[in-house]
């Protein structure tokens, strides 16, 4: 039976569930005049869920375990002592035959996989009828099991609840989970580039030129102390320049001088900027700026300027950063209480003097967590520099020079042509570590800092 | 020859003001004098238009945008409504203390400089120390919190900031001070100090004072103007007020019959 038909049927069974047990409830509360804590349709749920969730759980599993169980089953016939040793001939052969025997292909490289292929579909069609039998066991035991249990005083009010709350909280945790996942991929691929190449090597060296790799020391040329600089340089100084005071002032006049008209149509473009595609931007930085940056720095007398400058990439992605910066102020100035603002007019001063002395200050910490997180988004940001910036890694503070950061490097890294356990991929692994580790970090500390500043206020 | 009369030196003057917010009036046509060294309360029921009358003192509706003022309203002769008034010089002059205490978030020190700032007051930092020290003693705060005046104005408690509030608007040596409800966020012994300290301040500044508390009104103030749906019912002095009013309403309010 397919698996979409074992699904329906599940399903149906459980629609069978509910309606029996609505049935049976109402029943009972027909000839009573007790109050009962739970509706017919709560008992109803209640015998659905117990029907079809048990059978749908054990089919996730199922799909996860049940290839390798076939596969097992196939290679222990006969024909599979033919078979290479284990690698990817052996496995290319046992691919076709799959596809052979579930009729997805029809003709065969292999000769060897016709011969499989009948023993493949034997088993699959053995587990299958495995499956189907063990789910509808489960659905019926399940649903046999919650039927005994509606009787009137039975509170499958609360039960349903309680299964509803689980299963939001499955929902939460598959994000959770993920995100551990990811983290433990980079740690284990981190944990074995660093088993060839010295962690400080890494974190202290200053030079960085993963193309030429000597293998007796490939510390050496794997220092990303220049990718960080020009991270930093890149995405939290020449970004931050640009991005600070005209997100700044953009919300200063949104909350304090826009007449509320203005304020309706300024707010949401400026808003809808944050939601640009980041490869838009980086054209306009590679085809607009970039030559712009470079025209006007040989024009100043920098004959050597570069067309992948620094400044470049970083006043795009500063110009990219304005909004969240802009709305993380805005939302600060907007929770200090009115009657601050009140009391220094009061007192006599004037719309400025009120910004600069009163508000600006009591925003302060709001402002300063808004801007870390934009930090930490710009250090991450990809497409802008990977269109921009330049590849080689240089340390320098002349804006005019090409730098590169480690979102490029890991681009560079990772789609060029290399093995995928050299230590030339695998420090992009150590890269990106690096960066989740620091954007992490940046992240707490903002949160944290926004949070007390929100508290102060309440 | 001598005097034992003092003549009432007129300190600000309303006449026929009325305000709207938009197309709604909140005001409407209220004449008052302010004299010198008088304290003057503000009684009604609440939405009776007390604030709104009490902030045309010092132009704080201007902050509001829907906000309009007509009629004529003078301090010491000078209409302050006019295009020649510096409506900083006049905050300056006519200074305000909110319902809530509203410190900023500064030090002791600093909020109470702030004004002194702004305004240019203070030369040296020895001058600021003196006005910071005098306005704390004339606000009964001094003792208080002369020992930490570098903590924050609003870890004081409830009483101390409206205090503190109290001496922010005298540092920058008003004539005149608009208080509005300034106890209604306090309990019994705060709300006695305010009252105290307003009795001590009288004389040196003009005082208007807003509450919905009426044995206050009578214990604070000179005159009192009752106030009835954005309409001046009465105004005179206190003790005939609450012992012998002439309209109908004002009595039916001082009595608790409604409001
Ligand atoms: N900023 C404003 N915008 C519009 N209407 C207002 C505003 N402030 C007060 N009002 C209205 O004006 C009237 C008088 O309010 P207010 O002066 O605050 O009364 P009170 O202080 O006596 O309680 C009320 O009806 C109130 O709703
Ligand atoms: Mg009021």
């Amino acid at each position: 039976m397919s698996a979409i038909a074992l699904l329906f049927l599940v399903l149906g069974l459980g629609l069978i569930g509910w309606l029996t047990a609505r049935v049976r409830a109402t029943r009972f509360r027909a000839g009573s005049t007790v109050r009962f804590s739970s509706l017919p349709s709560h008992h109803g749920w209640f015998v659905a869920l117990w029907t079809a969730v048990p059978p749908l759980i054990f089919l996730v599993i199922w799909s996860m375990t049940s290839p390798a169980l076939v596969t097992d089953t196939v290679l222990s016939t006969p024909a599979a002592m033919q078979l290479p040793p284990p690698g990817f001939d052996r496995a290319s052969i046992l691919s076709e035959a799959r596809s052979l025997a579930e009729g997805r292909s029809f003709g065969a490289f292999h000769g060897l996989s016709r011969t499989l292929a009948p023993s493949y579909a034997a088993a699959q069609t053995r587990y299958d009828w495995i499956a189907t039998a063990l789910a509808l066991l489960l659905a019926f035991a399940g649903g046999a099991f919650a039927f005994t249990r509606v009787k009137p005083g039975f509170g499958a009010r609360t039960q349903v609840e309680r299964v509803v709350m689980l299963m939001l909280l499955g929902a939460s945790l598959i994000a959770i989970l993920t995100t551990v996942g990811i983290v433990a991929s980079l740690l284990y691929e981190s944990a074995r580039f660093f088993h060839v190449v010295p962690i400080t090597d890494f974190l202290f060296g200053t030079h960085w030129s993963p193309q030429v790799i000597d293998g007796r020391d490939p510390g050496a040329s794997l220092g990303a102390v220049p990718l960080f600089w020009g991270t930093f340089f890149i995405g939290a100084v020449i970004a931050m320049i640009v991005a600070i005071p005209f997100g700044l002032m953009s919300a200063i006049y949104l909350t304090q001088y826009a007449a509320p008209t203005t304020r309706k149509w300024m707010k949401p473009i400026l808003e809808m900027l944050a939601g640009v595609p980041t490869v838009v931007y980086g054209y306009f930085a590679a085809l607009t700026v970039a030559p712009a940056v470079r025209d006007f720095a040989v024009s100043i007398g920098i004959s050597w300027a570069s067309s992948e400058s620094a400044l470049a990439a970083g006043l795009v992605m500063g110009i990219m950063i304005i909004p969240f910066v802009s709305s993380m102020a805005d939302d600060s100035i907007a929770a200090v209480p009115s009657s601050m603002r009140d009391g220094s007019l009061a007192m006599g001063a004037t719309s400025s003097e009120t910004i600069r002395r009163v508000l600006l200050p009591a925003a302060l910490p709001g402002v300063v967590g808004g801007v870390l997180l934009a930090v930490s988004r710009a250090i991450g940001e990809t497409m802008i520099v990977v269109m921009a910036a330049s590849g080689v890694a240089t340390l320098t503070l002349n804006p005019f020079a090409s730098t590169t950061t480690v979102t490029k490097q890991i681009v560079d890294l990772l789609t060029g042509e290399a093995e995928f356990d050299s230590p030339k991929t695998l420090a992009a692994f150590a890269l990106g570590l690096t960066l989740f580790v620091v954007t992490l970090l940046l992240n707490i500390v903002a949160l944290r800092v926004v949070k007390r500043y929100r508290e102060a206020y309440e | 020859m001598t005097k034992s009369l003092k003549m009432p030196i007129l300190k600000m003057t309303a006449r026929n003001v009325s305000v709207a917010y938009g197309s709604k009036i909140a005001i409407n046509n209220v004449s008052i004098d302010v004299d010198q060294d008088e304290v003057v309360a503000f009684i009604g029921p609440s939405g009776c238009g007390k604030s709104t009358f009490l902030r045309t003192l010092n132009r704080m509706n201007d902050t509001v945008a829907s906000a309009r003022v007509t009629g004529e309203i003078k301090l010491d002769g000078q209409d302050i409504y006019s295009p020649d008034m510096d409506v900083v010089q006049l905050r300056a002059r006519v200074g305000m203390v909110f319902q809530k205490p509203n410190p900023f978030p500064k030090s002791i020190y600093e909020n109470v400089a702030y004004g002194p700032r702004i305004h240019g007051l203070a030369g040296a930092k020895a001058d600021l120390d003196r006005i910071v020290e005098k306005s704390l003693r004339r606000a009964g705060l001094w003792d208080e919190v002369k020992d930490r005046l570098s903590d924050s104005g609003t870890a004081l408690s409830g009483g101390q900031q409206q205090r503190l509030c109290i001496a922010r608007a005298i540092a920058v040596d008003p004539e005149v001070i608009l208080m509005d409800e300034p106890c209604s966020a306090l309990d019994p012994i705060a709300t006695a100090k305010i009252e105290e300290l307003i009795h001590e301040l009288r004389g040196r500044y003009a005082m208007v004072i807003v509450t919905h508390n009426m044995q206050q009104a009578a214990r604070v103030s000179q005159k009192t103007a009752f106030f009835h749906l954005g309409s001046l019912v009465e105004y005179g002095n206190t003790s005939d007020i609450f012992t012998n009013p002439r309209e109908e309403r004002t009595k039916d309010y001082i009595t608790g019959r409604y409001g």
